[in-house]
């Protein structure tokens, strides 16, 4: 940035481990966690927070859960729809069928019924790799479209199929109002960040990305691929469950099984590749840049007073989503994360540059 | 350089981005907006087009009459694809813009939608889809299913089969498949013909068809076998004329089908044309109605300016239909909330809700609206938010849409303690209460 770590000498271990180790970009965080928290309650309208926001950090979650296996551990999964309605259905059914769950347990046992499926569907992962790995997962969103549609026990015998849930709170503290939502599910947002930050700098998330850069050479130096590759769907299928949690109680409220479909899997891989494949701050970029720009798309012409037609808004905004990641996967893969630590870089020396 | 370029555009679209938000563009003063939640492309877009069309032509309509008592009547359209996620975000965009009633043109969004309603304090009219209890108004203050809902479909078309057979007692031992799109749409029915299927003794097969319905293999091998002596469609979009070109390659004979009322119309025999002849389907009140003073009237005002929506042919069609009528009850609800809180003002969402709730459409109203011969009267009070359950059936006869029955009343012996247990239900998963009579006198 702006700004450099000149003179900042570290003395102990500690402050060499830290997340971030420069003071600037120390405060910038915590500045912008303190605007999160405090100052965007009270500047957002509704429909920035119901939207914009919510979508947003709910979605940010599944792609951070996501990337960990895609992007850290380099296996390649469409079954996150699958796993996002797995931890939305567990915690509704935790919620209706035990009385007094208290919300935030059963959000969090919702994402380990996810844990559950998700190792239970990367074990051929064990065997295969890739695209192939890609399609077994595949087997994992398709087999839980089906048992959401098909087992009536899992949906509270609902007559028609869509669930609801109502009354969200967490120890008397009603989540009522967008606001409330926005701060709700800014609070996991935080947490899971912060785990999966310190869980990718960890031995661990070190094992999970030497299996990703070379699986035969990290397993001759004695990291057992069994145990790397399944942590990883565990931590990931964790967090996608809670997001899917969040989505289905948070943002819409009642839902249907086709909330999870094949598409949500699509959408959330779009994230992970477009914002950046093994980064964490590329799960927040991707996750913006996809629910922001077919929003941005419909505004544009509306806002330049020439309003386009409906089919042909949402035709183009397919056309630019294709034709961005097929740019994205030649121009840059590491996405919009590493655009932005080139755009640091550059800084650095701005307005002298060599 | 070219980082450089890129860093541009894309601060050049976060500043627009945040104009774009931070300005929600209100209604202006004179004008109610009526947002239009529709589906123009996708699986579902061959139907979800003319039912676009009809709804914007009415609004054009009314616009070019004078207005609703001299208030314009402004629109906006959101493409939801059928997708529920994407219909609470259209909701929440328009809702800002000032909508004051919403047509959520799905059953899983008005699922969605239900829960949101009363707070932000805006009707939906589900004009004969979304939830089928939310036709007992005491429980659902917001919710109107206006002309009817899946279980009045599901109940005259068992009426309809009784007659054809002679007699309820005739049904006995018959069986009768359900061939559903496996949403809540396709759901809605099932707990109404199980009912029916107790009381009268046929045998109820349940087949469902995955989203979006074009693979229906499996599903007709079971036809096959099973031999039903009557197939009920429960199908949307490219699952009906799917099901269609399935019966012909099984041998199914069309005559013994029966589709609801989103299965019936011209896109979804118009591929199968001849083939699909005698097959029948619901018409919740009106069918194609190329003849009528109001599509007349349209055609005059609408078309002949070109100001028209859709291509001039479709006009009349079946679904083009179904979405004027849904334009009309919308435009009705406000012009009946004018008469009592002021005519040729802008209407809020519960100044409209209680248009809607005292809707009093009576035959004179329809004929000088132009609807004449489409439609029955139709009202609706506190307890009863569906207003009507009339409707007939037509049949395909290779080129067009006939009529082929007498109207038809759904059974209020069935269908009322149906709503009310399924009302309850949902009260009391809610935790909500039912109205009391102070708050439907207000």
């Amino acid at each position: 940035m702006l700004y450099r770590e000149n003179g900042q000498f570290k003395t102990s271990y500690r402050a060499d481990q830290q997340i971030f180790p420069i003071t600037q970009d120390r405060v910038l965080i915590l500045a912008l966690l303190a605007f999160a928290f405090v100052a965007v309650p009270f500047l957002a309208s509704e429909y920035f927070f119901r939207a914009i926001l919510i979508p947003f950090l709910i979605l940010s979650l599944a792609a951070l859960g996501l990337n960990i296996l895609v992007g850290y551990c380099g296996q390649i999964s469409l079954g996150t729809g699958g796993f996002m309605a797995v931890g939305a259905y567990a915690a509704y059914n935790l919620l209706v069928r035990i009385d007094g769950m208290p919300l935030i347990v059963a959000i969090l046992l919702g994402g380990v019924f996810s844990m559950g499926i998700g190792v239970l569907f990367g074990i051929p992962s064990l065997r295969i790799k890739g695209m192939y790995l890609a399609v077994a997962t595949l087997a994992a969103q398709f087999f839980c479209d089906w048992a959401f549609l098909r087992i009536k026990w899992l949906t509270n015998d609902s007559s028609s199929g869509s669930v609801s849930v109502a009354g969200l709170n967490v120890l008397g503290w009603k989540i009522d109002s967008p606001a409330e939502k926005y701060l709700f599910c800014l609070g996991f947002l935080v947490v899971f960040g912060l785990l999966a930050k310190n869980l990718v700098r960890s031995h661990i998330g070190r094992e999970w990305m030497a299996i990703r850069d070379m699986d035969v050479a990290a397993s001759v130096i004695g990291i057992r691929p069994v145990y790397a590759k399944l942590t990883a769907f565990a931590v990931s299928s964790f967090i996608v469950g809670v997001a899917g949690a969040l989505w289905a109680f948070v943002y819409l409220g009642s839902w249907e099984p086709a909330a999870f479909n094949i598409n949500r899997s699509f959408d959330l891989l779009f994230m992970v590749i477009i914002g950046g494949l093994g980064s964490i701050m590329g799960s927040f970029f991707g996750a913006a840049f996809i629910v922001m720009l077919p929003i941005f798309l419909d505004n544009v012409p509306r806002m330049l007073g020439m309003p386009i037609d409906t089919a042909l808004a949402s035709h183009l905004t397919f056309m630019i989503f294709g034709a961005l990641i097929v740019f994205f996967l030649i121009v840059e893969p590491h996405g919009l994360a590493r655009l932005w630590s080139v755009g640091k870089e550059k800084l650095r020396l701005w307005p002298f540059p060599h | 350089m070219k980082l450089k370029s890129i860093a541009l555009t894309a601060a050049c679209m976060a500043a627009a981005l945040s104009a774009a938000v931070s300005t929600p563009a209100l209604a202006q003063a004179k004008e109610q907006f009526f947002p239009l939640l529709v589906y123009r492309t996708g699986a579902y877009a061959p139907n979800g087009v003319p039912f676009a069309n009809g709804m914007q032509d009415y609004l054009k309509y009314i616009n070019a009459k004078g207005g609703i008592n001299g208030v314009k009547a402004s629109y906006e359209e959101c493409e939801t694809g059928y997708a529920t996620d994407k219909g609470v975000e259209c909701y929440e965009r328009l809702k800002g813009k000032g909508a004051t009633v919403f047509q959520p043109l799905s059953t899983g969004i008005t699922f969605a939608l239900t829960d949101k309603a009363p707070g932000d304090k805006i009707p939906l009219i589900t004009a004969g889809y979304g939830r089928a209890d939310s036709a007992d108004g005491l429980s659902f203050k917001w919710n109107f299913p206006l002309l009817g809902t899946y279980w009045t479909a599901a109940d005259i078309l068992i009426q309809h089969l009784a007659k054809k057979e002679g007699g309820f007692d005739k049904l006995k031992g018959k069986k009768i498949a359900l061939v559903y799109h496996d949403s809540p749409f396709g759901k809605e029915p099932i707990s109404l013909l199980q009912e029916r299927s107790k009381l009268h003794g046929f045998d109820l097969q349940l087949l469902p068809v995955a989203h979006p319905g074009v693979e229906q293999k499996a599903t007709w091998l079971q036809v096959r076998q099973g031999r039903p002596d009557f197939l009920l469609l429960w199908g949307w979009g490219v699952m009906n004329s799917a099901a269609l070109k399935e019966a012909v390659a099984t041998g199914y004979p069309r005559e013994k089908m029966y589709g609801v009322w989103w299965s019936g119309a011209e896109p979804d025999v118009k591929d199968v044309g001849a083939n699909a002849k005698g097959y029948n389907a619901l018409a919740m009140q009106h069918g194609a109605e190329p003849n009528s003073k109001i599509v007349q009237e349209i055609l005059k005002e609408v078309h002949g300016k070109n100001q028209g929506t859709g291509p001039k042919d479709e006009v009349g069609q079946v679904l083009y239909m179904r979405g004027l009528i849904s334009s009309m009850m919308a435009v009705e609800g406000v012009k009946r909330a004018q008469e009592k809180y002021g005519k040729g003002k802008v209407m809020t969402g519960e100044q409209v809700r209680w248009g809607l709730e005292n809707l009093n459409l009576d035959q004179k109203k329809l004929d000088a609206l132009g609807f004449a011969g489409v439609m029955r009267p139709v009202s609706t009070s506190c307890a009863d938010h569906m207003g009507s359950s009339w409707a007939r059936l037509h049949t395909w006869d290779g080129a067009k849409w006939t009529f082929s029955s007498d109207w038809y009343q759904a059974d209020d012996s069935i269908l009322k303690p149906l709503v009310k247990q399924s009302a309850e239900k949902y009260l009391a998963e809610k935790k909500l209460s039912k109205r009391d009579n102070a708050d439907c006198s207000s």
